[in-house]
């Protein structure tokens, strides 16, 4: 297999008392979309900082496309696109002079920037508000100029900060295509999220961190293989309920959670068969509408992951 | 060589965003001109109606030079407040993340802005000839005085580069910029500073506006030359400014480009 292009090996940072990362570890393959998941301040965005050569870790290292962040910096900047969480353009500037600004910087020639510009606001659909000021363009807008202009220098690795928190459902959406796109054409990405089904759609492998480490990795499937499938059952009842939980209870070991006034869900263990259930809820007196055997949601092993450092703490 | 190439490069590049910014906001252009002229008239006409010049001599030609030094000091706040704006809002980390030389930003930044106050000087040089204020000493005095100007001035933005990476939100940096108003005005740019209390009357003689203010009268040869008595930086005010100018540089270059590379 060849070697990851983002490599990071016990990195460790601190903001005073605070430890933002302790040891993490990570691995991202070439022309995939990682994506870490994690809680606010479990260390993703300070990670991302290392990795974007804006933070030297306090012990550990990390390369990017073959370079150390912190001893070949400028290697690896010249390999890598930055979009964070607020959108880092020059609002008094239109979608085009940044574009043009940005490519002089990362040192195209002028024609070359200019053309670079007009090529990104083509393809991305900026073409009718390029030459807008920044200032008066949507909050979508502005991330979608935004992700561009990490683009300019045709990155290698692409880190993305959390690139939809905040954005309405379609913006979003618009995002996930931009994204999907440049893996189409061979970028590295490395995302965070808080968004789990961001991750579900985007992602080829998951990293799951908290507390400053890694608790989990591996491609969605096989996180949500981890916990087992899930059982949900729909009364006809709402009165039923709570003898419904206590069957649930019985035959899955597990206390079953209330996910409406109608309705329970509950981890199953292997062996057991819809068929089973539905049969044991009649001897008990319920009426199920629906009972239904599922893969969990990735929110859902994330609860039981994050859950269980919680406890260990 | 490359590299100091591209460091020129980018920070020409960034002079033009500066540029830019201001052509796309031409209200803001014109606010900064206007602001030149609106003092000349608000202190010539307004205060200089009740202010005498201390052995005698037109108010205005007295108030000139310390309007010149007023221009000049805004530049502090200006570069504060627009670097301030670009770490709270991601642009330097982005810069930050490029493969664009990292001192290009402050270059651009304080670069840039010399350039706007030439511009604000020569507004303000033109309404000050309106009003009847003449530099009498031919065109090298002149010229020096001017290039004083912009000498403090581009040592000035390298403090406000620094004081911006320091405060890194827009807000505070907002909220500071009318502390300038006292600073400027606790010097001897509109009055003499020998009616002053003892303890304000040292701040003031020590004051680098009131260095440059000073030095401006000597090199235009306008009314107020300090007496016998007065504090070295007035009695020697165009080695204060170059003195001052060396120090700002010396402290906040190091400093910011050492903010800038963490």
């Amino acid at each position: 297999m060849a070697d990851p292009i983002v490599v990071a090996e016990g990195l460790r940072k601190s903001f005073g008392d605070v430890r933002a990362l302790r040891g993490l570890d990570l691995n991202v393959r070439e022309g995939t979309v990682c994506g870490v998941l994690g809680p606010n301040g479990a260390g993703k965005t300070t990670a991302v900082r290392v990795f974007a050569t804006l933070a030297v870790p306090d012990a550990g290292h990390a390369r990017v496309a073959g370079h150390d962040v912190v001893r070949a910096a400028g290697e690896v900047r010249a390999r890598i696109g930055l979009a964070g969480q607020r959108a880092a353009v020059d609002e008094k500037l239109t979608g085009r002079g940044n574009l043009r600004m940005f490519g002089r910087l990362s040192h195209l020639s002028r024609r070359e920037a200019h053309r670079r510009a007009d090529e990104l606001l083509d393809r991305f659909g900026l073409a009718e508000a390029a030459d807008r000021r920044v200032a008066g363009y949507s909050g979508g807008l502005r991330r979608r100029l935004d992700l561009i202009a990490s683009l300019v220098r045709r990155p290698q690795v692409l880190f993305l900060d959390e690139p939809t928190t905040g954005l309405d459902p379609r913006s979003r959406g618009e995002i996930w295509d931009a994204v999907r796109e440049l893996v189409a054409d061979g970028t590295t990405v490395l995302l965070t999220t808080q968004y789990l089904d961001e991750a579900d759609r985007l992602a080829d492998d998951v990293v799951v961190v908290d507390h400053g480490r890694v608790i989990a990795t591996g491609t969605p499937d096989e996180l949500k293989a981890t916990i087992g499938d899930r059982l949900d059952v729909v009364v006809d009842d709402p009165a039923d309920l709570p003898r419904a939980a206590a069957v649930l209870t019985r035959l899955a070991g597990a206390e079953p959670r209330a996910t409406g006034d109608d309705r329970l869900s509950v981890a199953l263990p292997g062996g057991l068969r819809p068929a089973g259930i539905v049969r044991e809820l009649d001897r008990a007196g319920v009426d199920a509408a629906d009972v239904r055997l599922r893969r969990p949601t990735l929110d859902e092993v994330f609860l039981r992951l994050t859950d269980r450092t919680e406890a260990a703490r | 060589m490359t590299r100091l190439r591209w460091a020129l490069a980018d920070g020409l590049t960034l002079v033009g965003r500066e540029l830019g910014r201001l052509r796309r906001d031409p209200g803001e252009l014109v606010a900064a001109l206007l602001f030149p002229a609106v003092m000349v008239v608000l202190f010539g006409y307004v205060f200089g109606s009740a202010i005498g010049v201390p052995g005698g001599g037109d108010y205005r030609e007295y108030l000139m030079p310390g309007l010149f030094a007023m221009v000049t000091f805004s530049s502090l706040m200006g570069v504060l407040t627009r670097t301030a704006a670009d770490a709270s809002r991601g642009v330097m980390d982005r810069f930050r993340s490029m493969p664009m030389a990292r001192s290009a930003v402050p270059f651009g930044q304080t670069g840039a802005d010399v350039l706007i106050g030439l511009l604000m000087l020569a507004v303000m040089a033109g309404a000050g000839l309106l009003a009847g204020w003449r530099p009498h000493l031919g065109p090298v005095a002149t010229v020096q005085a001017f290039a004083l100007m912009a000498v403090l001035r581009y040592a000035l933005g390298w403090a406000g580069v620094y004081a911006g990476l320091v405060v890194r939100d827009e807000r505070v940096a907002d909220a500071l910029v009318p502390l300038a108003l006292p600073v400027t005005m606790v010097s001897n740019a509109f009055v003499p500073t020998g009616g002053m209390p003892g303890w304000l009357r040292l701040l003031a003689d020590w004051n680098p506006v009131s260095a440059l203010t000073a030095a401006a009268r000597e090199l235009f040869g306008n009314p107020g030359a300090p007496g016998p008595d007065a504090a070295w930086p007035l009695a020697h005010p165009v080695a204060a400014v170059l003195l001052w100018s060396a120090a700002l540089l010396a402290i906040f270059v190091p400093l910011s480009l050492r903010a800038l590379s963490l």
